[in-house]
């Protein structure tokens, strides 16, 4: 394969810029829609798929509807934009044109959560996934690490069904994670079940107090709508007895809500779940990413108090 | 006008009024309203059906109001079924006031939330294009419709994308939901809006089939030049022909009592006659 100036390497965007090239090599039905975003991560994928790559501007209404009828004309189209862009700028688009059709249309919503973190509220998407659960045939994918990136991209290409990719910063997790799936189990615990979306979860292991790490059993979650809550998961829920869900997403329509309702149908019910979340803006003030998650308690010391104050309980 | 353009003209009369007494039937039968806008696009939509469109060619009613008119002109082909035409509205019917999805494969999207129409168009004329088909592609809006953003972003994305074998055609009867286009929100001087937008544009009386025969010879040399993307501005009356509804914002909305329908039903005839008559003595 050609080398490709592919110049950011911490933003899960990169890997999905190579993923595309090379899904591209073995797919030619592709076509790549920008909404003018993707300054130094998008040009190697503009170069490998020429005119099947297409900025169409500030202008996502129009480019998701494009994409609804190039699915229709047979061709596999994604489009790219800021994931607040990507969901709700275009949402009517997506349900009518793309979601009731059931057409294989690929939405990539990039900096999910407060990953646009200094540019502030308007580039945040925390309610993207719940626009996204919601609507018909959709199905949502969140990756964690980078090496997500490539496998939830073929996943996503074989898959029929509209999708939604949730992009940001990969999460950099000790030791070995195991590949991409709905549900993962990312390390045992000995008396929290602790389930997450996406890399808000690196959080967890930056706390620096390897006590309470010990505490949790840690499980990502990978898609929605949700998969059957795996035999494993649910022993661990019947043994511990007390579950937290940690999202960089509002309340509503969340992760937290989707697993409460998931467990209570399933009959794997908890004495406890508390569910954390973003919080929005309550200071009225702006930060990085990581400061916004603090603000939060999604992350540093908030998030340690948090969890301490949760296993005193 | 030369004799075959006669010919055509006689048999278009002859099915648009079969479109409309099945329409105006359709309409009574399920009480319902839009009958104004059906009657605005008639023409429109059994000339694209009867005289330009091939077989392979896609067409989308973006003003899905006037869904009982496309049903109409698709059953005259012989694409629908009596019996689904019978069951326009009715419980567990196919044919829904707005077009449906995923159901009729001569509707490839359903329609009715403004705006649609022409991007989705623009991305299956695209994907022809990258399939190397010969296809083209018709979208008929509504002239209310050209308030949404996304129609000004598909005419953009059309016009930088030179998709000439798209066509969109404007119905431009001058009314909106509750009132005249431009005291609501003013789209005049459209043509040249849509010029400066690239667009070559060509404006026909869109209920006179002679009008969009010329309309049609225009494009054919247009698409051998490839020149530009066509835009075809109709003007029309919206509950054209019936002297109660014609031009008026009522007509959009009210179905139609037992005397209103006989008197459609009779005015149709009546001018469908002296058509006949005048088409004789001419020739």
């Amino acid at each position: 394969m050609r080398t490709l100036p592919f110049r950011t390497a911490s933003a899960m965007r990169a890997e999905f810029a190579q993923a595309m090239v090379a899904l591209f090599e073995r797919r030619k039905d592709l076509v790549f829609i920008t909404g003018d975003l993707g300054y130094m991560a998008l040009e190697g994928v503009a170069e490998a798929f020429g005119e099947r790559f297409i900025n169409a501007g500030v202008a996502e209404q129009n480019a998701v509807s494009l994409a609804a009828g190039l699915a229709r004309a047979g061709h596999l189209p994604w489009v790219y934009s800021a994931a607040v862009f990507t969901v709700l700028r275009p949402y009517e688009q997506i349900r009518n044109d793309v979601c009731l059709h059931e057409l294989p249309v690929k939405l990539v919503g990039n900096g999910g959560g407060y990953a646009y973190g200094i540019m502030g509220a308007t580039h945040h998407a925390l309610e993207d996934v719940g626009a996204m659960r919601v609507l018909p045939n959709m199905r949502i994918y969140l990756p964690l690490v980078a090496a997500d990136v490539a496998r939830v991209v073929s996943t996503m290409a074989d898959d029929p069904l509209p999708n939604y990719l949730r992009l940001g910063l990969a999460a950099k997790l000790p030791g070995t994670v195991p590949a991409f799936a709905p549900w993962r189990k990312l390390k045992p615990g000995r008396s929290r079940v602790v389930i997450g979306m996406g890399p808000v979860l690196q959080g967890l292991y930056e706390l620096g107090d390897r006590a309470l790490l010990d505490e949790l059993e840690i499980w990502s979650v990978g898609t929605f709508p949700l998969a059957d809550i795996p035999a494993e998961l649910a022993a661990s829920i019947q043994e511990k007895r007390a579950v937290i869900s940690i999202e960089e997403h509002y309340r509503a329509g969340g992760l937290g809500e989707a697993l409460s309702h998931s467990l209570l149908t399933s009959g794997v019910i908890p004495e406890s779940l508390v569910c954390l979340h973003a919080a929005g803006y309550p200071s009225g003030r702006y930060g990085s990413q990581r400061w916004h998650l603090a603000e939060s308690g999604l992350s540093g010391p908030p998030l340690a108090s948090r969890l301490k104050e949760l296993l005193r309980a | 006008m030369t004799e075959h353009a006669k010919a055509e003209c006689v048999m278009l009369a002859e099915r648009v009024l079969s479109v409309k007494m099945r329409f105006l039937a359709m309409y009574k039968r399920a009480n319902a309203g839009h009958i104004g806008s059906s009657l605005s696009c008639a023409e429109i939509l059994v000339f694209l059906k009867f005289a330009w469109m091939r077989d392979e060619d896609t067409f989308v009613l973006s003003k899905g109001h006037a869904a009982a008119a496309l049903y109409s002109v698709l059953a005259e082909a012989n694409l629908l079924t009596p019996c689904q035409i019978e069951s326009y509205c009715e419980e567990a019917t196919e044919l829904p006031a707005l077009p449906p999805f995923n159901v009729i494969e001569q509707i490839p999207f359903a329609t009715g939330s403004l705006g649609h129409g022409l991007p989705v168009s623009a991305g299956m004329a695209l994907g022809a294009r990258f399939n190397g088909q010969d296809r083209r592609f018709f979208c008929v809006t509504s002239d209310g419709e050209l308030d949404e953003g996304s129609v000004w972003e598909a005419a953009l994305f059309i016009n930088h994308h030179k998709l000439n074998q798209l066509v969109w055609i404007i119905d431009r009867n001058q009314i909106q939901a509750i009132g005249r286009t431009e005291d609501v929100l003013a789209l005049e001087p459209l043509d040249a809006k849509l010029r400066a937008f690239g667009f070559h544009v060509i404006t026909v009386d869109g209920h006179d089939f002679a009008s969009l025969l010329a309309a049609r010879d225009e494009c054919a040399e247009l698409w051998t030049l490839r020149a530009a993307p066509v835009v075809i501005i109709a003007n029309t009356v919206k509950g054209n022909g019936i002297s109660y509804m014609q031009d008026t914002v009522e007509c959009h909305y009210l179905p139609m009592t037992h005397t209103q329908y006989e008197q459609a039903l009779e005015e149709l005839k009546r001018a469908h006659t002296a058509f006949s008559h005048g088409q004789r003595d001419a020739g």
